[in-house]
């Protein structure tokens, strides 16, 4: 099997699916050129075989990119739109949160919004809270849209794929983290539903729900636990919304704990909704109080120690993985 | 204005140095964390328009701000400090290199989101023109920044309410990657002060003085309560977007030509033909810029990093 980035597995997906439907475009700001024309970044090349038409260059305007896709997708075309990194959404999200997420309901179900909106975001890279700041919890909140956000390289390509031929709105969230570390992919055409969890990893214990970058934390936490003969069983969403309650639940009535792992902040994080949904319908499996793992209620700092204190790591996960086994 | 001529090429001089510096320390693996954004070639806008400037007065700057905020009068030991990320930098560390505040100047916000400096320009403005204080607000951003709805909503409404602001577009040719004719079809920023009602000026940005002269026109037109005023300054970026940018996209003869529009040559020549200085008053202001510098630099390298719980402080009042 190959071995490439998320982002050149972003990239592949983009390059298939766009050779296989004519009406599928892109466009963000620097897509397809940009200030770094490097082979890992999810545009590389595009403009070359594409072409301007399809490939478009916008200028530093969020709020007409969004809108771009909004009104495109409902005249048929398939827009992929990239915003650059996730605080720069808000932007965006007139067009996204009142738009893209409403008006097929406002048409009472007669107009369709095929678009995806594709958005980088991690913290860990030292650039500060106006370029670090995991918002899916924001989109995840909105009926209407869908929310991915993929942890491996793999999944990235399959979801990507599912998201472009989706008829709703889909947001895609891209952990900048997970660009530049090769990991196997399948070659060739390949989709992963959206809405469907993946457990990464069985185990016995503890349940860790978690996603997106997170999952390498929750995986340095398990090698640590198993040591010690404590087995984890790290269940990756991969979709927040539609949640897959089912593969949730299931866990939960297996292991009987869980433990919730996310990067964004804690308060009406994303975390949150899992634990309510576990106090609404596993309320009965549980053995002890589920416990969640996230970023403390601040912006992201610049400066490294503060950074680092702010992203959630493995030591805080075994940490709250033994307090649910007490 | 010999006096004020000097004042400039200095302020010039010690932001061209500061920034060389951060060059430099860029090259060495691991010592500024984040991505440094350098206002290289562009020092006569800082210089020019905070020159035409008051303490009171105040500015809001972008991710390209070093200049303006040592222009303003910033302490650059605690604006290098912060850039190292440290805990005696400006902000103790929370803002790093690009969101630099410094209310003591009054440099009240750095926004690193492209055009979000704009509409808190007029915030601020309001509350001057509110509070009848004889003092202005200048916003500073690029000429990418005016692709944003934020910049078209407030000079609207900038100009329909009087405010005292000076919007001043630094005109740098490039948006990210993007040269001015790829991201619009107006050959002039300034043009635009028109569909709001407001004048709006072109000037040379690589002419401190000529910046200077129209802010100083601009701050009097805000002061006597007739509103704001729109000043692209024609300029150019001499390094990449930021220093991690091999500039691939940018042509060296373009690069070459600019450089030698060096707006701190210009004053220089200037000067020791007008006889203000000598090449020894030069010689001795370098060595002065240098150990500012350098002083500035140690006291970030010996200052100590935060404590991680120092993450926590600050949110809330
Ligand atoms: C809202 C938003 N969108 C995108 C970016 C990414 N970005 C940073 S600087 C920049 C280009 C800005 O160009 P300009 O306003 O001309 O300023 P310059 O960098 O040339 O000084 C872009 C697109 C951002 N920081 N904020
Ligand atoms: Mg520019």
């Amino acid at each position: 099997m190959q071995q490439i980035t998320m982002g050149q597995a972003v990239q592949q997906a983009l390059t298939e699916e766009m050779r296989r439907d004519p009406d599928i475009f892109i466009a963000g700001e620097g897509v397809g050129v940009g200030i770094h024309e490097s082979p890992v970044m999810p545009t590389f090349g595009l403009l070359k075989e594409f072409g301007p038409e399809r490939v478009k260059d916008t200028p530093v305007s969020e709020a007409a990119i969004a809108g771009l896709a909004v009104g495109a997708s409902v005249l048929g075309l398939r827009p992929v739109v990239e915003i650059m990194f996730n605080p720069f959404f808000t932007l965006a999200s007139d067009q996204i949160v009142n738009h893209a997420a409403k008006l097929r309901y406002l048409s009472g179900g007669k107009s369709s919004f095929p678009l995806v909106v594709r958005i980088k975001t991690g913290a860990g890279f030292g650039s500060g809270c106006q370029h670090s700041h995991n918002l899916e919890a924001w989109v995840a909140h909105c009926p209407g849209l869908k929310v991915v956000m993929p942890a491996t390289a793999a999944d990235a390509k399959g979801l990507l794929k599912s998201a472009i031929r989706d008829d709703n709105p889909v947001i895609f969230i891209e952990d900048m983290g997970l660009y530049f570390f090769p990991t196997p992919v399948p070659e060739g055409d390949y989709t992963i539903p959206i809405g469907v969890a993946d457990i990464k990893k069985p185990g016995r214990d503890v349940t860790v729900v978690t996603w997106s970058k997170m999952l390498g934390v929750a995986f340095k936490a398990a090698a640590v636990l198993g040591k010690e003969g404590i087995d984890i069983e790290i269940l990756d969403l991969r979709t927040l919304v539609p949640l897959d309650k089912e593969a949730i639940i299931k866990s939960i009535q297996k292991t009987g704990r869980l433990v919730i792992l996310h990067e964004a902040t804690r308060t009406g994080g994303f975390g949150g909704e899992i634990a309510a949904l576990a106090a609404d319908e596993a309320f009965s499996y549980l053995k002890a109080p589920v416990k969640r793992v996230t970023g403390p209620d601040i912006p992201v700092p610049f400066s490294p120690p503060l950074e680092q204190f702010y992203l959630p790591d493995e030591n805080q996960l075994i940490e709250a993985v033994k307090s649910v086994l007490l | 204005m010999d006096q004020k001529k000097l004042m400039l090429y200095q302020n010039m001089l010690f932001i061209r140095r500061f920034e060389e510096k951060l060059t430099e320390l860029c090259q060495i693996e691991g010592k500024l964390p984040g991505m440094i954004i350098l206002g290289t070639g562009q020092e006569a806008v800082a210089a020019g328009v905070c020159g035409a400037l008051e303490k009171e007065d105040v500015i809001i700057s972008n991710h390209r701000g070093h200049g303006h905020l040592l222009a303003k009068g910033a302490d650059p030991k605690a604006i290098m400090a912060e850039i190292f990320g440290k805990k005696t930098g400006c902000n103790k560390g929370k803002s790093g290199t690009l969101h630099i505040a410094v209310p003591e100047v009054n440099a009240l916000c750095t926004t690193t989101v492209v055009g979000g400096g704009i509409p808190i320009a007029v915030g601020t403005a309001f509350a001057q023109q509110y509070k009848k204080s004889e003092a202005v607000t200048v916003c500073f951003f690029g000429n990418g920044s005016a692709d944003e709805g934020s910049f078209h909503e407030s000079l609207n409404m900038a100009a329909l309410w009087n405010l005292p602001v000076i919007f001043v577009c630094e005109n740098n040719v490039y948006s990210g990657a993007q040269r001015m004719e790829e991201h619009t079809r107006v050959k002039d920023i300034a043009i635009r002060a028109q569909g709001y009602g407001m004048p709006g000026v072109v000037v040379d940005g690589n002419d401190a003085e000529a910046v200077l002269k129209v802010t100083a026109e601009a701050r009097l037109r805000c002061l006597a309560g007739e509103g704001p005023t729109l000043i692209e300054c024609k300029t150019y970026r001499w390094r990449g977007h930021g220093e991690a940018d091999h500039q691939a996209y940018q042509p060296k003869d373009e690069i070459a030509l600019w450089m030698e529009r060096c707006p701190i040559k210009k004053l220089e020549n200037e000067l020791l033909a007008e006889g203000v200085i000598t090449r020894q008053d030069i010689t001795a202001l370098e060595d002065v810029t240098a150990m500012i510098v350098e002083d500035a630099v140690r006291f970030a390298e010996e200052s100590p990093l935060p404590d991680p719980r120092e993450a926590l402080e600050d949110v809330y009042v």
